[in-house]
């Protein structure tokens, strides 16, 4: 913290004027970045229509209220399919994570050179591309439906559980594996009773976790045709059925709002 | 000491089980047969037309093979405005995003708001994180047209619910004794929150902000298939035309600057902490 001497007073500063010059050129650099992506974002935004939203927000509000419910008879097997895609998506990738985490564990992968990596990489790539776009793929291969969601579902969800899963692995307790491997356990005891008990809390955690962030998810997969809800709310928007998207947009508040009460009390339970 | 003798001897002779995590014999068989009937049910619901899959599965096969030879060129000025489009909504929204939110987090935490304002701030959390971004980019493309400015309201808003949350419970968590201090010099409720609160909660603000970077670039990745600007778009005509090297291309693009992306913040987050 240097200090100015100006008339025989002394004043604290923070930072050195290097410093603090070279703090502001940072700021007026950042500063530019954005003025730049304003400027673009601008460029493609027409104007027009953006004076006129209050307008139109105001509309769509008068023909969406009130929701048309008695279209609800209608929502309860898509809701029906968005919890078995969730469900079953979860179980699924669950068993896959479960043997990528093992490799992926520095602790407990068969190569650190050459499975590591890879176990990685998947684990990356699963992650980093979006539910829907592994939906839209998989629709191009299986067809539309609810597999097409189950299976799209299962993937992205792969990379998730296992990073957690072997960031739980390799936290575990050394000591307790030790003494397994001193009571002369094979390799599969001491992963039965020496590994499997201390992750378990973490792993039941992580499914309850991934389900409730995967039926948020299984809502909107029927926009690119993967079955579930989100097929009607893009059938009633196509037609522009206000009414009936508000009753959608409702009931997907509300399934969302329940999996995350039920996932917050099993967790509870669990941890 | 004598019954107790004698139980040992009974148990002397037989392994060792694992006491069950359900202690309740009769709940425990319920909650697994009737998880069991559940999947069954489940999978009864689920149609496959296999001849359409075995059909699918030679798509599936070119789809794999574009990998080993993903096409950057033929619409490379496509992919190049998409991606261009995608990096701009996330910086913008981003920067957006987090300076919507610091007052939101302050006014989240009861331990600096007061009790109508911290109600407020929590609904409006709450909101955010309830709307996921692609039903917010529907409702955004009705009201403000197609573009770029929906998608950017969109990470915008989703910023402000993710944010917000996790830096008003680490503000509710901060350390009392330094806050304190600074009242006690006087000093007002501006400098308070400057001197007293910001830099307790910064390394996790700068954490925070990074990791929220990463989300709304891969979510900038799908904002277009509703027609919310970014590489979306340009992604769903290849899929939609069978473009499979040219989707493949976009894909590992994606792959790769989430990579370094994570690569980054994690340097930045080592640095602060």
């Amino acid at each position: 913290m240097p200090i100015r001497e100006t008339d025989s007073q002394k004043i604290w500063q923070r930072r050195t004027g290097r410093e603090s010059l070279s703090h502001w050129a940072m700021w007026l650099v950042g500063l530019m970045i954005f003025a730049y992506c304003w400027q673009q974002i601008s460029q493609a935004t027409t104007w027009f229509f953006v004076w006129d939203a209050p307008r139109i927000a105001n509309d769509i509000w008068t023909r969406a209220t009130p929701p048309k419910w008695d279209y609800i008879a209608q929502l309860g097997e898509p809701i029906w399919d968005t919890l078995n895609i969730a469900t079953l998506g979860t179980i699924i990738a669950l068993f896959l994570a479960v043997p990528i985490a093992f490799f992926a564990a520095r602790n407990t992968t068969p190569s650190a050179l050459f499975v590591r990596p890879i176990a990685l990489l998947i684990i990356v790539s699963t992650r980093s591309i979006n539910s829907l776009i592994w939906a839209l793929l998989l629709i191009a291969i299986i067809g539309p439906g609810v597999f097409a969601g189950v299976i799209a579902i299962a993937i992205r969800s792969i990379g998730f559980c296992a990073k957690l899963l072997y960031e739980a692995i390799e936290e575990i307790d050394e000591v307790q594996v030790e003494a397994m491997t001193a009571t002369g356990a094979s390799r599969w005891q001491v992963m039965a009773y020496g590994i499997v008990p201390q992750i378990m809390p973490a792993f039941a955690g992580i499914a309850v976790f991934r389900w409730d962030i995967n039926i948020r998810e299984s809502t909107v997969l029927g926009l690119v045709g993967a079955g579930g809800i989100g097929l009607q709310l893009s059938a009633s928007l196509n037609v522009l059925a206000w009414p009936q998207v508000s009753l959608i947009l409702l009931v997907i508040l509300a399934a969302v709002v329940i999996s995350e009460w039920v996932s917050a009390k099993v967790r509870g339970a669990i941890i | 000491m004598n019954a107790s003798a004698s139980e040992l001897e009974m148990r002397l002779g037989k392994p060792w089980k694992k006491p069950p995590f359900i202690q309740r014999t009769w709940l425990r068989w319920t909650l697994i047969l009737g998880f069991f009937a559940y999947l069954i049910a489940a999978f009864m619901t689920i149609e496959v037309d296999w001849a359409r899959v075995y059909v699918g599965l030679e798509r599936g096969k070119q789809f794999v093979l574009a990998f080993t030879s993903p096409d950057f060129t033929t619409r490379s000025s496509d992919i190049y405005s998409g991606m261009l489009e995608s990096i701009i909504m996330t910086v913008a929204a981003s920067v957006v995003g987090i300076i919507i939110s610091i007052p939101i987090a302050l006014g989240a935490a009861r331990n600096v708001a007061p009790l109508p304002i911290y109600l407020i701030c929590r609904g409006i959390i709450a909101i955010s994180r309830a709307l996921q971004e692609i039903i917010v980019a529907i409702l955004l493309v009705a009201i403000f047209g197609f573009g770029p400015l929906a998608g950017f309201l969109t990470l915008s808003f989703a910023t402000i619910g993710f944010l917000s949350k996790l830096l008003a419970e680490d503000i509710e968590s901060m350390d009392k004794v330094q806050a304190e201090a600074i009242r006690a010099s006087g000093a007002r409720w501006t400098q308070w929150i400057n001197y007293g609160v910001q830099p307790q909660v910064m390394p996790r603000l700068i954490g925070l902000s990074i990791y929220r970077v990463d989300i709304n670039f891969r979510e900038s990745a799908i904002l277009g298939l509703v027609g919310a600007g970014g590489i979306g778009a340009t992604l769903n005509t290849a899929f939609d035309r069978y473009e499979y090297d040219t989707a493949a291309a976009i894909l590992i693009m994606i792959i790769v600057i989430v990579m370094a992306l994570e690569y980054i913040s994690g340097i930045i987050r080592a640095r602060v902490q």
